[in-house]
C-alpha cells in the first residue's frame, strides 16, 4: 500500500544502492517502494482459501443458480426438501472442484517455496563480501554476483563481468525457449574492466521505465554524481530466470525484483476460451431453463385450479401453522418456486463439472500420446489450453504460416549470386536431396517402428541398437556419396552432440561450395596478392565483391561463436599463435609497409605484404590446390569433434587477456605464425554458431564453405579467418540489428588495415534494391554495368523466389571517417534519449543505410517439414480450408504452396495485386463472375449425379472447384480499407485455397478474425515465430510449434506441437474423437436429467401439482452424483467411435465434427424427446401396474428410480461404441452400487430422513417378484425405439462413421482394401492424388519439387545467359535423376498429365478471359516476371497451371 | 534434468494442470538438452489402444435378440395373465352420494354433517368361492395422501417412541403440533390426525341366519414398520396411558393414541396396525389399504359363494372433496393382488417383438441384396 503512493506519482523508476542504508532502518532506503524479490503465485493462503475460493466459485454462473435454489428452499412456504439435505449436492460439487483448486494451488506454492528459497550472492557492506542469500531476501538495488550457470534472481542491470569484453552470455531458454547464447553488455560507462567492481563506490542513481512485459524493450540512463548521464537498454539487462553461460563472474545491481520482474509480468497463466460445444451448450441450458419454466408453469397453474376446485378444505390440505388455508392463486406462485426446487436438476449441474473431468482426461490422453511426440526435441504436445479440446474437432478453417510451420525453418544455403553472375551450388543441391531421401528412408524406419509396436517391444535389445545407429547410418551415407571420406569415427556421437545445439543440423552446417564460385574466390584471393605486389591495377571490381560479398556473409550478423565439444564454451579469440619469436620491431615493420600499400576500396591480405611476397605466391601457389584439401580436413576436425583442443584453450585464454590492438596487429602480422594457424587449423575444434535467426547460420555456414570462417565475435570485434588462413580481426563499430520495418541489418565496421569503415548490409531484396546507390550517378561506364548487374541480380532473385528460396540481399558501403563521425555522434544521442528513443534509433538506421553498392543476393531453401503434403492432402480431405498467411514473397510462398500441395498443378490460380481501391473492386467482380461460371457448372453435374449419390454420400460434396487465390498484404489492406471483405469473402468460399503473401503479423490476425466473424467458422491458427502471435490469439484454435523461433507462439497458443504433421492426427483423430465424446456426453447429460426430472414431473398429476417427490431426496441425489455420474465421464474420455487409424486414412470422417453432426439442434431436440419418451414410459409402466394397490409413494418410487437407473444406464450402453474393461467397470459398478447403497440405507435409516423414511423399501420390493417384471420390461420399452433406430441406421451405414466403424471390424487386410476401394470411389476426378501408404507421397514430394522446377525450367522461354544454373547438362541430370526413380508415382503422374495437359490445351482456360482485357503491366520488379509467366500461357503446351496474375 | 530444476519439476507432471508456471515459460523448453524423460508411456490405456469389444448395431445383429425377446416376453405375459386372472375381486362402494339412493347416503350427510358412529350396511353376493387367504380393503379415491404438505405432516421419531418425540413433535406436524393449549399432539401431524375410522364387520348368510365372519388385524402392514419403525413410548409403570401422559390426542380422534384397541397393548398406541397402516402414506390419489383378511375359523380356505352383509360404521366424510369410498375383497396370488396390466404389456411387447423382427429380417435381407449390388 505504502509503494503505491510513491508509484503513482513518478513515471521514472530510480534505483540507488542499498548499501549505504544497510544499517539504517528499512523505512528510510529509497528503494523501499519496490517490490522485494519473494514471489507467490498461490492465489489462497491457508486462512484464505474457503473464503477465496468459495467466491471465485460463485463466478460460474450455474453454482449461483444451484445456491440460490438451496437457498430457496430454506424458505418454509416453498420448500420441496428438507432444507439441509437440498445442500449437499451444491456443497459436494464445490468440494470437489474446490479439492482440485487447493491441490493444484498447493503445488504452485510448493514451487514458489522452492524457488523463493535458491541461493544467490548478494553483496554485503557489513562483510565487504558477497555473501549467500535467499532469493526472496534479494531487495533491489542488492549488488548480486553471478557465477557461470546460475540462474538470475531478479532482473538485474549489468555492471560488471568477467569477461575482458564486458559481455555477459546469457541462456534464455526458461524465458523464451531459444536455446542459442544472448550476448549482454556491461552499462558503458563501468566498461572499465580492469579493476574488479566495487559495489561500495557505487554513487550512481539509476533512471529507467517502469516495470513492463516487454522482454526486448528496456531503457534508461546511470546518472553519475557530476549529473552525467550513460544510457543503457535491453543489452544491459539480465532477466531473471536466465542463465549465465561461458561468463565465469558478472556483477550487477537489481532494478527489478519479484513480480514486477520481466519474466513475472509475462507469465499470464492458462487460457480461457469456451469452445463451440460449450456455447452451444449454453443455448440449450437456456432452452432448458425454458423447458423448466414450462413445467412449473404447469404445476403451477396446476396446482392453483386443483386448489380451487374443492368447496371445502379436504383432510390432506394442511393449513400452514396458523391454521389458515391459503389462496389458491397465492398457492400456485409458491408452487412455481417449489417446482423450481423440485425439478432443478434440469439443468444440468452435474455437466459443469463432468465436463471439466472430462476434458482434463482428454487433455490427458492428448498428451501422452506418443505419436505426437517429438523425439528430437524431446517434446510431447502441450496442452495449454484445458478445455477446448473438442474445437480441435470442429475446425473449418487454417491459417497456417508458411515458414517454420510448413518449413522446417531449417535454412540450407542454396544458391548465390554475385556480382550478377549466379552460382548454382548443383553439388550443394544433389546433396540435399540425397539428404532427403535419406531422411526418408528414417522415416520409413520410424513409421514401421509405429505400426509394428508390439513387436518392437519384444525385441527391444535390437530396436535399440537400431536407433543408436540411425544418425549413423544418416551421416554415413549422406557425406560419403558427395565427399568419398569415411569417417566412421565417432560420428554418432558428434550428431548427437550437434542435436543440441540451435540450427545446426549437418545439413544446415555442410554447404558444398560451387566449384565456379570457389575457383573465383581462389582467383581472387590470388589476384589480391598479386595486386597487392603490384598495387597499379585498377579494374578489382569483381574480384573484391566476391571477398566481399563472403566477408559480409561472415561478419553481417549477430552470431555467437561457441564449440561443439563444450557446447557452452565460447572462443573468445581464434587459436592464433604461441607468443614466440614475433619481435615488436618487426611488426612495426610490417605495419609500415601496410601503411604504404594503397589498396583501394578493396581490403588487403597479410599475405601480399612485400616482405613476404615471393615466397608468399610459391607458397600460396602450393597451398591453393590445397585449398579444398585443406577444407576437407578441417571437416574431418570438424566432425571428429575432437578433444585435443584442451591446450589450444589455454592459449586462447591468454590470448584473451591480450591487450586486443596487439593481438589485431599479430593477427596480420607474420605469415609464419598465419600458417601456423593453419596447421592448427586442422585440430581447431568445430565452431557452433549459434544465431538469432536461422538464415543467419545458414549465411555463416555458407560463407565457412568458402573458408571464410567466422572464428569470434564481441560487440567490439569479429575475427574472419580468410580462406589461406589470414586472420581478419574487424572492429565493430555499430550494429544495427534486424527488425521487421526495416526489413534489414547492418554492420559497421572499420578494415583493420585499411583503416576504411564499411557498412554491410544485408536485407530482404524488395528493400535493398531501392536503398542501392543511383548508377545514374556513377560515370557512364560504371553506371551501366551497375545497371546491367542491378537487373541481372534482380532476375536471380525472382528466379530463387519461383522456386521457393529465401533470398537476401547483400551489400556494402564505404564511409569516410567524418561522415561516420558524424553518425556516429547522431547514434548516441538516439541512444541516450529515453523518450521515443526507438523512432530515433530507427531514424539514424535508415540514415545510414542508404547508398549501397550490391555485392550479391544469396538463395536459402527452408525445407518443407516431413509430411507436410501428406498433412495437408488429409486437412483438405476432411473439408478444411486452408489458407496460408505468410510475410514472405509472392513467388516463394506460392512455389512453397505447389510442393506442399496446397495448390495443385492444374489448379486455376488467381493473383490479385493492387494498391487501388477501384480496380481491386472489379477484380474481384470479375473474378467471382468467372469462378461462379466455374462452379455453377459443376453443381448441375452434381445435381444429374445427385439422386443416386446422395443416399449413400450425402457428405460428397467434395467436388471443390480447384481454384487458388493469391493476394498481397497491399491488397489486403484495399480490402480492409475499401470494405471489400464481403466480396472477398464470397470469392475465397469458391477456392481451393488462398494464399496472403507479404502480410504483416496484424493483417494476418486480421484476416483470420475476419473470416472467423463474417463466415462463423471455427478457426485454427497455426504459427511458430512471433509474428503469428496475433493470428493465433485470434482464431478459436491456437497452435503454436515449437520451434527455432523462440517461444512466444507457442506462449499464445492453446495448443503446442512440434511438427507440422503432427495436426494431423491432433484434428484428424483426437478432435475428431474430443469432439465426438464430448459432444455425446453433453447430449446424454441433457437426456439424462430430462428424462430423470420429468419422472417427477408426471408424478405431479398424481398428486395435486403439490411438489411430492416419489423417491427419497437421497436417493435422488446420489442418483445424479454417483450412480449415472461415471459411465458418462468414462465415456467422454474413452469412448472410440472409430479406431484411429481408419480416422486417419479417411479425412473425410472429420467432416462430421466439422458439421457438428453429433450436438447440434436436431440431436438435442431428438435427445430431449426420446428423454421425455422414456419417463413416460418408465413413469406409467410402474404406475399402470401399481394402479389401484396399496402401495405407498416410496414403495412406488423405489421400482421408477431403479427403472430410470436401468434405462439411463442402457442408453448410455447403446451410445458406447467401445467397451473396454474400464467401462463394463463402470457400468456394472454403477448398478451394483445403487442396490448395495440402497440396501444398506434402506436397512440401516429407520428414522434418519425425516419425515420420509424409506426404511425397508428395497429390501421389500426386492422380495416382490413384482418388483422384478417391472424392471425388465419398463428400460425394454423405453429403449426399443432408439434400438430400432440404431439397427436399421446400422444396417443400412446411414452416415459415413457408421461405416467406418463397420469397416473397423474387418480384419487389416480387408480393411485396408475397403478404404482403399472407398476413397478410390470418392475420387472420380483425380484431383488429389493419394498414394494411400503415405508415406510413399513423403518420398515423391522432392521429386515432385523438382519435377515442377523442371517443367519450369523446361518451358519457359527464359532464353537467357544468365540461367547458368540451368545449363542443359544439369536439366539433364536432373530428368535422367527422376526418370530413374523407380515406381516413382510421381514421375509416372507427371508425364500423365503432361499428356493430358498437351490434350486439352484446346480448352481455353478460365483464368485468361479475365487477364486479357485487365493485363496492364506496370514497371514494377515483377514485371519481367509476370510477362514470362503469361507468355508460358499462351506459348501452347508451355505450362501446365493456368495462372492468372494482374499487377497493378 | 534442465538447467532449472523447478522448472522441471513441471514438465514431468505430465498434465500441465496448473500452468502458473513459477517461472515464465513454464518450462515448456526446459527439456531440451534432458534426458528424453518427456517422452510419453507407451501403454494401452496412455495410447488408447486398450482391447474392447465393439458392438455394432445393425438388423443382423439385432434379429436373433428380438425373436428371443419377444417369444420370452409372450412366455411370461401369458403366464402372467393367467396368474393374474385367477384373482378374484369384488368391490363395494359404500360412498353414498347424495341423489345415489344408497343405502349409506343417509350416513354420508350425517358424517358431512360431523356426526359420528352413524352405521349402515350393504347386502352382496358372492357369485363364486374366494379362495383363502381373502383380503379386506378399503379404497378411497380422490384422496391425495401423497400431497407434500400433508405427507411430510408426521413425526416418525415421535412415532418409534423416542421422549423427546412425544414432548416436542417436530415442526413438520404443525398445525397440528401442539393443541391450542401448547400441549403436544401425539401422534402429531395431519396423516394422524385424518386417520381414516370407518369400521367393517363381515356376516355370512348361512340358513337365513348372518353369521359374523372373523377378519384377523394381525399382519396387516409391514412387519418392519409394526416392530422396528414404530414403537410405543417406553410405558411408565406399565402403563401406556401414563406414557402418554402430557400429551393431547388429535383434533379430529374421538380417543387418545392409547385407547385405540384398548384390550390389546400390542396394537394400541402407536402401533396400532390400522393406524401403522394409515401412515403409509399412497402413493397415488385413488388407493387401497389392507384393513382385515379373513384366515380363521370356518373360513381359513376362503369365502364360500354366498350372500353377505357388510356393516359399516360411517365416519370418514368425503364427500367434500368428491371423494369415493369402496371396500374390496380379494384374492392373492404369488405376485400380490390383481395386477391385469402387467400381463398385457408383456404379451403386446412380446408380439411387438416378434413383428419387428420380421419387419428386421426383411430389412435385413433387402439391405443385403443392395449391398451386393454396391460391390457389383
Amino acid at each position: 500500500l505504502k509503494r503505491k503512493r510513491k508509484k503513482k506519482n513518478e513515471n521514472k523508476w530510480v534505483v540507488v544502492s542499498n548499501l549505504p542504508f544497510e544499517s539504517c532502518k528499512w523505512k528510510e532506503n529509497p528503494n523501499r517502494h519496490y517490490d522485494c524479490n519473494k514471489i507467490k503465485t498461490t492465489k489462497y493462503t491457508f486462512l484464505s482459501f474457503i473464503p477465496k475460493n468459495i467466491f471465485e466459485q460463485f463466478h460460474r454462473f450455474a453454482n449461483l443458480y444451484f445456491v440460490a435454489i438451496a437457498a430457496l428452499n430454506f424458505v418454509p412456504m416453498v420448500n420441496a426438501f428438507q432444507p439441509a439435505v437440498s445442500l449437499i449436492p451444491i456443497c459436494v460439487i464445490m468440494a470437489i472442484t474446490a479439492v482440485k483448486d487447493a491441490w493444484e494451488d498447493f503445488r504452485r506454492y510448493q514451487l514458489d517455496k522452492e524457488i523463493n528459497n535458491m541461493v544467490c550472492l548478494v553483496y554485503s557492506r557489513k562483510e565487504s563480501d558477497y555473501i549467500e542469500k535467499c532469493w526472496k531476501d534479494v531487495r533491489v538495488g542488492d549488488f548480486v554476483q553471478l557465477q557461470c550457470n546460475e540462474i538470475i534472481p531478479a532482473d538485474i542491470l549489468l555492471l560488471y563481468s568477467s569477461d575482458q569484453n564486458g559481455i555477459c552470455h546469457l541462456e534464455t531458454a526458461n524465458l523464451d525457449g531459444e536455446t542459442n547464447l544472448k550476448q549482454r553488455q556491461v552499462v558503458k560507462g563501468f566498461s572499465n574492466q580492469n579493476t574488479p567492481f566495487d559495489p561500495e563506490l557505487f554513487q550512481n542513481t539509476i533512471v529507467c521505465e517502469k516495470p513492463n512485459n516487454d522482454l526486448n524493450k528496456f531503457n534508461g540512463f546511470v546518472e553519475q554524481p557530476d549529473h552525467k548521464r550513460i544510457g543503457f537498454g535491453s543489452e544491459s539487462l539480465l532477466l531473471r530466470g536466465c542463465t549465465i553461460r561461458n561468463t565465469e563472474i558478472a556483477i550487477g545491481i537489481v532494478i527489478y525484483a519479484g513480480h514486477e520482474t520481466k519474466a513475472m509480468l509475462n507469465n499470464s497463466g492458462p487460457r480461457y476460451k469456451r469452445s463451440k460445444i460449450e456455447r452451444r451448450m449454453n443455448i440449450d441450458i437456456f432452452f432448458c431453463v425454458g423447458l423448466l419454466f414450462i413445467m412449473c408453469l404447469i404445476g403451477a397453474l396446476g396446482h392453483g385450479i386443483w386448489n380451487g376446485s374443492f368447496s371445502e378444505r379436504p383432510p390432506y390440505e394442511v393449513p400452514d401453522p396458523n391454521g389458515n388455508y391459503l389462496s389458491s392463486a397465492l398457492a400456485g406462485f409458491y408452487m412455481f418456486l417449489t417446482m423450481i426446487i423440485l425439478l432443478q436438476i434440469l439443468i444440468p449441474i452435474s455437466l459443469y463439472v463432468s465436463i471439466e473431468f472430462v476434458k482434463l482426461g482428454q487433455v490427458f490422453l492428448i498428451h501422452n500420446d506418443i505419436d505426437l511426440y517429438d523425439e528430437d526435441v524431446d517434446l510431447p504436445i502441450q496442452c495449454r489450453a484445458l478445455n477446448i479440446t473438442e474445437d480441435l474437432g470442429q475446425i473449418q478453417y487454417i491459417f497456417s504460416d508458411k515458414t517454420g510451420t510448413l518449413t522446417e525453418n531449417k535454412m540450407v544455403f542454396r544458391r548465390c549470386t554475385v556480382d550478377g553472375n549466379e552460382f548454382s551450388h548443383q553439388e550443394n543441391a544433389k546433396r540435399l536431396e540425397t539428404h532427403k531421401e535419406l531422411d526418408s528412408d528414417d522415416e520409413d524406419w520410424a513409421r514401421h517402428q509405429h505400426f509394428a509396436l508390439p513387436v518392437i517391444k519384444i525385441e527391444k535389445p535390437d530396436t535399440l541398437k537400431q536407433k543408436n545407429s540411425k544418425p549413423l547410418r544418416r551421416c554415413q551415407s549422406a557425406r560419403a556419396r558427395f565427399q568419398g571420406h569415411a569417417r566412421k569415427k565417432s560420428l554418432g556421437r558428434c550428431d548427437s552432440l550437434q542435436s543440441q545445439v540451435a540450427f545446426s543440423s549437418t545439413i544446415e552446417k555442410d554447404v558444398t561450395p560451387d566449384n565456379r564460385l570457389l575457383m573465383k574466390v581462389r582467383d581472387a584471393t590470388l589476384q589480391i596478392e598479386s595486386l597487392a605486389s603490384f598495387p597499379s591495377a585498377k579494374d578489382t571490381c569483381s574480384t573484391t565483391s566476391v571477398t566481399d560479398f563472403f566477408l559480409a556473409l561472415a561478419i553481417c550478423n549477430t552470431v555467437v561463436v561457441s564449440t561443439a565439444t563444450e557446447p557452452r564454451q565460447r572462443v573468445t579469440a581464434p587459436p592464433l599463435m604461441k607468443p614466440s619469436g614475433i619481435s615488436l620491431e618487426r611488426i612495426h615493420q610490417l605495419l609500415q609497409r601496410l601503411k604504404l600499400a594503397n589498396l583501394g576500396q578493396s581490403f588487403s591480405l597479410t599475405q601480399s605484404s612485400s616482405d613476404l611476397g615471393a615466397s608468399v605466391n610459391a607458397k600460396n601457389s602450393k597451398e591453393n590446390p590445397a585449398a579444398t584439401d585443406s577444407y576437407n580436413k578441417d571437416d574431418i576436425s570438424t566432425h571428429t569433434c575432437s578433444n585435443s583442443t584442451d591446450g589450444d584453450y589455454d592459449t586462447d585464454d591468454r590470448a584473451d587477456a591480450m591487450p586486443r590492438k596487439v593481438s589485431t596487429e599479430m593477427g596480420g602480422a607474420s605469415l609464419d605464425e598465419v600458417f601456423g594457424s593453419v596447421s592448427q587449423g586442422h585440430l581447431q575444434p568445430e565452431f557452433c554458431y549459434e544465431a538469432e535467426s536461422p538464415d543467419e547460420a545458414a549465411l555463416v555456414h555458407a560463407a565457412r564453405a568458402y573458408s571464410f570462417t567466422l572464428m569470434s565475435r564481441t560487440p567490439e570485434q569479429v575475427t574472419v579467418r580468410l580462406p589461406q588462413g589470414t586472420l581478419l580481426t574487424f572492429d565493430i563499430l555499430c550494429t544495427l540489428g534486424f527488425d521487421s520495418v526495416r526489413k534489414r541489418m547492418s554492420v559497421v565496421v572499420r578494415h583493420p588495415f585499411t583503416n576504411e569503415i564499411i557498412v554491410y548490409t544485408k536485407g530482404a531484396d524488395s528493400v535493398i534494391m531501392d536503398l542501392l546507390e543511383d548508377p545514374a550517378k556513377a560515370d557512364f561506364n560504371m553506371g551501366r554495368k551497375l545497371r546491367r548487374i542491378h537487373a541481372k541480380t534482380q532476375k536471380h532473385l525472382d528466379w530463387y523466389a519461383r522456386y521457393g528460396l529465401r533470398t537476401l540481399c547483400i551489400a556494402k558501403k564505404v564511409l569516410s571517417e567524418h561522415d561516420f563521425r558524424k553518425w556516429a555522434n547522431f547514434r548516441r544521442e538516439a541512444e541516450a534519449a529515453i523518450d521515443n528513443r526507438d523512432e530515433l534509433l530507427m531514424d539514424t538506421a535508415q540514415h545510414l543505410e542508404t547508398k549501397l553498392t550490391l555485392l550479391g543476393a544469396t538463395g536459402i531453401e527452408d525445407r518443407l517439414q516431413e509430411g507436410v503434403p501428406d498433412t495437408i492432402a488429409a486437412l483438405r480431405e476432411a473439408g478444411i480450408q486452408i489458407w496460408v498467411l505468410t510475410g514472405d514473397k509472392q513467388e516463394t510462398a506460392v512455389n512453397i504452396a505447389y510442393s506442399c500441395k496446397l495448390l495443385d498443378q492444374k489448379d486455376t490460380v488467381f493473383t490479385i495485386n493492387t494498391e487501388n481501391k477501384e480496380t481491386c473492386e472489379s477484380l474481384l467482380n470479375l473474378t467471382l463472375e468467372e469462378v461462379r461460371k466455374n462452379s455453377n457448372v459443376e453443381r448441375t453435374k452434381w445435381n444429374f449425379f445427385g439422386i443416386s449419390l446422395s443416399s449413400s454420400l450425402p457428405a460428397s460434396v467434395a467436388s471443390s472447384p480447384d481454384i487458388g487465390l493469391v493476394v498481397d498484404g497491399k491488397t489486403l489492406n484495399v480490402i480492409f480499407q475499401g470494405k471489400l471483405e464481403e466480396k472477398f469473402l464470397e470469392l475465397t468460399k469458391y477456392c481451393r485455397s488462398v494464399l496472403c503473401c507479404r502480410a504483416t503479423p496484424l493483417q494476418k490476425s486480421m484476416v483470420a478474425k475476419l473470416v472467423r466473424r463474417q463466415l462463423k467458422v471455427m478457426t485454427l491458427s497455426i504459427g511458430d515465430g512471433a509474428n503469428d502471435v496475433s493470428m493465433i490469439q485470434a482464431a478459436d484454435v491456437g497452435i503454436g510449434i515449437s520451434g527455432q523461433e523462440g517461444m512466444q507462439a507457442v506462449m499464445a497458443s492453446d495448443f503446442a506441437i512440434s511438427r507440422f504433421k503432427h495436426l494431423k492426427k491432433l484434428l484428424l483423430v483426437h478432435g475428431h474423437w474430443c469432439y465426438s465424446r464430448l459432444a455425446k456426453m453433453v447430449i446424454y447429460f441433457f437426456y439424462k436429467n430430462v428424462s430423470y426430472v420429468s419422472l417427477l414431473f408426471w408424478y405431479q398429476f398424481f398428486c395435486g401439482f403439490s411438489g411430492t417427490t416419489m423417491i427419497d431426496y437421497w436417493q435422488m441425489i446420489f442418483f445424479n452424483l454417483f450412480f449415472t455420474s461415471m459411465p458418462p465421464i468414462l465415456f467422454g474420455i474413452l469412448d472410440k467411435d472409430v479406431s484411429a487409424e481408419t480416422l486417419l486414412s479417411l479425412p473425410e470422417l472429420y467432416k462430421s465434427g466439422q458439421n457438428s453432426e453429433t450436438y447440434k439442434l436436431s440431436t438435442f431436440s431428438i435427445a430431449v424427446m426420446d428423454a421425455f419418451y422414456q419417463s413416460l414410459i418408465c413413469f406409467f409402466v410402474p404406475y399402470l401396474t401399481y394402479k389401484d394397490s396399496d402401495i405407498d409413494v416410496f414403495t412406488f418410487g423405489t421400482p421408477i428410480n431403479t427403472i430410470s437407473l436401468f434405462t439411463i444406464l442402457l442408453h448410455q450402453a447403446l451410445e458406447m461404441k467401445t467397451w473396454t474393461c474400464f467401462h463394463w467397470i463402470t457400468m456394472i459398478g454403477s448398478v451394483l452400487l445403487y442396490f448395495t447403497f440402497s440396501t444398506i440405507y434402506n436397512a440401516v435409516c429407520v428414522v434418519c430422513n425425516e419425515p420420509t423414511s424409506p426404511f425397508w423399501l428395497m429390501e421389500d420390493q426386492l422380495s416382490d417378484p413384482s418388483f422384478y417384471l417391472v424392471c425388465f420390461i419398463t428400460p425394454v420399452i423405453a429403449l426399443l425405439p432408439r434400438y430400432l433406430v440404431l439397427a436399421v441406421r446400422g444396417t443400412f451405414r446411414a452416415s459415413p462413421i457408421l461405416k467406418a466403424q463397420q469397416l473397423d471390424k474387418l480384419p487389416k487386410e480387408q480393411r485396408d482394401l475397403e478404404i482403399q476401394r472407398w476413397r478410390s470411389g470418392k475420387q472420380d476426378t483425380p484431383s488429389i492424388p493419394m498414394a494411400s501408404p503415405s508415406d510413399e507421397v513423403d518420398r515423391t514430394n522432392s521429386n515432385l519439387r523438382v519435377s515442377q522446377f523442371l517443367g519450369q525450367a523446361a518451358f519457359t522461354p527464359h532464353g537467357n545467359n544468365d540461367t547458368q544454373g540451368l545449363s542443359t547438362p544439369e536439366m539433364n541430370h536432373l530428368r535422367d535423376w527422376i526418370l530413374n526413380g523407380e515406381g516413382n508415382s510421381s514421375t509416372r503422374r507427371w508425364a500423365r498429365e503432361e499428356a493430358t495437359a498437351a490434350n486439352s490445351l484446346g480448352r481455353p482456360c478460365p483464368g485468361r478471359d479475365l487477364l486479357e482485357p485487365t493485363r496492364i503491366a506496370s514497371p514494377g520488379p515483377f514485371t519481367s516476371h509476370l510477362t514470362s509467366d503469361n507468355a508460358e500461357e499462351l506459348t501452347p503446351g508451355s505450362h501446365r497451371r493456368s495462372v492468372s496474375a494482374v499487377t497493378l | 534434468m534442465g538447467p532449472c530444476p523447478v522448472v522441471g519439476q513441471w514438465q514431468g507432471s505430465g498434465l500441465s494442470l496448473g500452468l502458473h508456471g513459477a517461472l515464465p515459460g513454464g518450462g515448456a523448453m526446459a527439456g531440451i538438452g534432458a534426458l528424453p524423460g518427456n517422452k510419453p508411456d507407451n501403454t494401452a490405456f496412455t495410447q488408447q489402444r486398450l482391447p474392447a469389444w465393439q458392438p455394432l448395431l445393425s438388423a443382423g445383429t439385432a434379429l436373433p435378440l428380438f425373436f428371443c425377446a419377444g417369444l420370452a416376453c409372450l412366455a411370461l405375459g401369458l403366464g402372467l395373465h393367467f396368474s393374474s386372472a385367477t384373482i378374484r375381486e369384488l368391490e363395494l362402494d359404500y360412498t353414498g352420494a347424495p341423489g345415489s339412493g344408497h343405502n349409506c347416503s343417509r350416513c354420508a350427510n350425517a358424517s358431512r354433517a360431523g356426526a359420528a358412529g352413524c352405521t349402515c350396511s350393504l347386502r352382496f353376493e358372492l357369485p363364486e368361492r374366494f379362495p383363502g387367504p381373502v383380503c379386506l380393503y378399503y379404497q378411497l379415491a380422490n384422496y391425495y395422501q401423497n400431497h407434500r404438505r400433508y405427507s411430510v405432516s408426521r413425526d416418525d421419531r415421535q412415532l418409534s417412541g423416542v421422549a423427546s418425540g412425544l414432548s416436542n413433535p417436530a415442526r413438520e406436524c404443525s398445525p397440528f403440533r401442539t393443541d391450542p393449549r401448547g400441549i403436544p399432539i401425539a401422534p402429531c401431524g395431519a396423516i394422524a390426525n385424518s386417520l381414516f375410522n370407518d369400521t367393517f364387520a363381515l356376516y355370512h348368510l348361512a340358513n337365513g341366519t348372518f353369521y359374523p365372519v372373523p377378519l384377523d388385524n394381525r399382519g396387516i402392514s409391514w412387519w418392519t414398520d409394526s416392530n422396528i419403525k414404530f414403537s410405543n413410548p417406553e410405558l411408565i409403570n406399565g402403563s401406556l396411558e401414563a406414557a402418554f401422559r402430557g400429551t393431547a390426542k388429535p383434533p379430529n380422534w374421538p380417543h387418545a393414541a392409547y385407547t385405540l384397541d384398548m384390550g390389546n397393548l400390542n396394537n394400541t398406541g402407536f402401533i396400532n396396525e390400522d393406524f401403522i397402516v394409515w401412515m403409509r402414506t399412497a402413493a397415488l390419489p385413488t388407493f387401497r389399504k389392507l384393513y382385515r383378511r379373513v384366515r380363521e375359523g370356518n373360513f381359513s380356505s376362503g369365502l364360500p359363494q354366498g350372500t353377505y352383509r357388510l356393516d359399516i360404521t360411517y365416519n370418514y366424510p368425503v364427500l367434500s372433496f368428491q371423494g369415493t369410498k369402496k371396500v374390496i375383497f380379494s384374492t392373492v396370488s404369488w405376485m400380490g393382488g390383481k395386477n391385469p396390466f402387467l400381463g398385457i404389456v408383456y404379451l403386446i411387447f412380446g408380439s411387438a417383438c416378434i413383428l419387428t423382427g420380421f419387419v428386421m429380417l426383411a430389412v435385413h435381407i433387402k439391405f443385403q441384396k443392395q449391398n451386393q449390388m454396391d460391390v457389383e
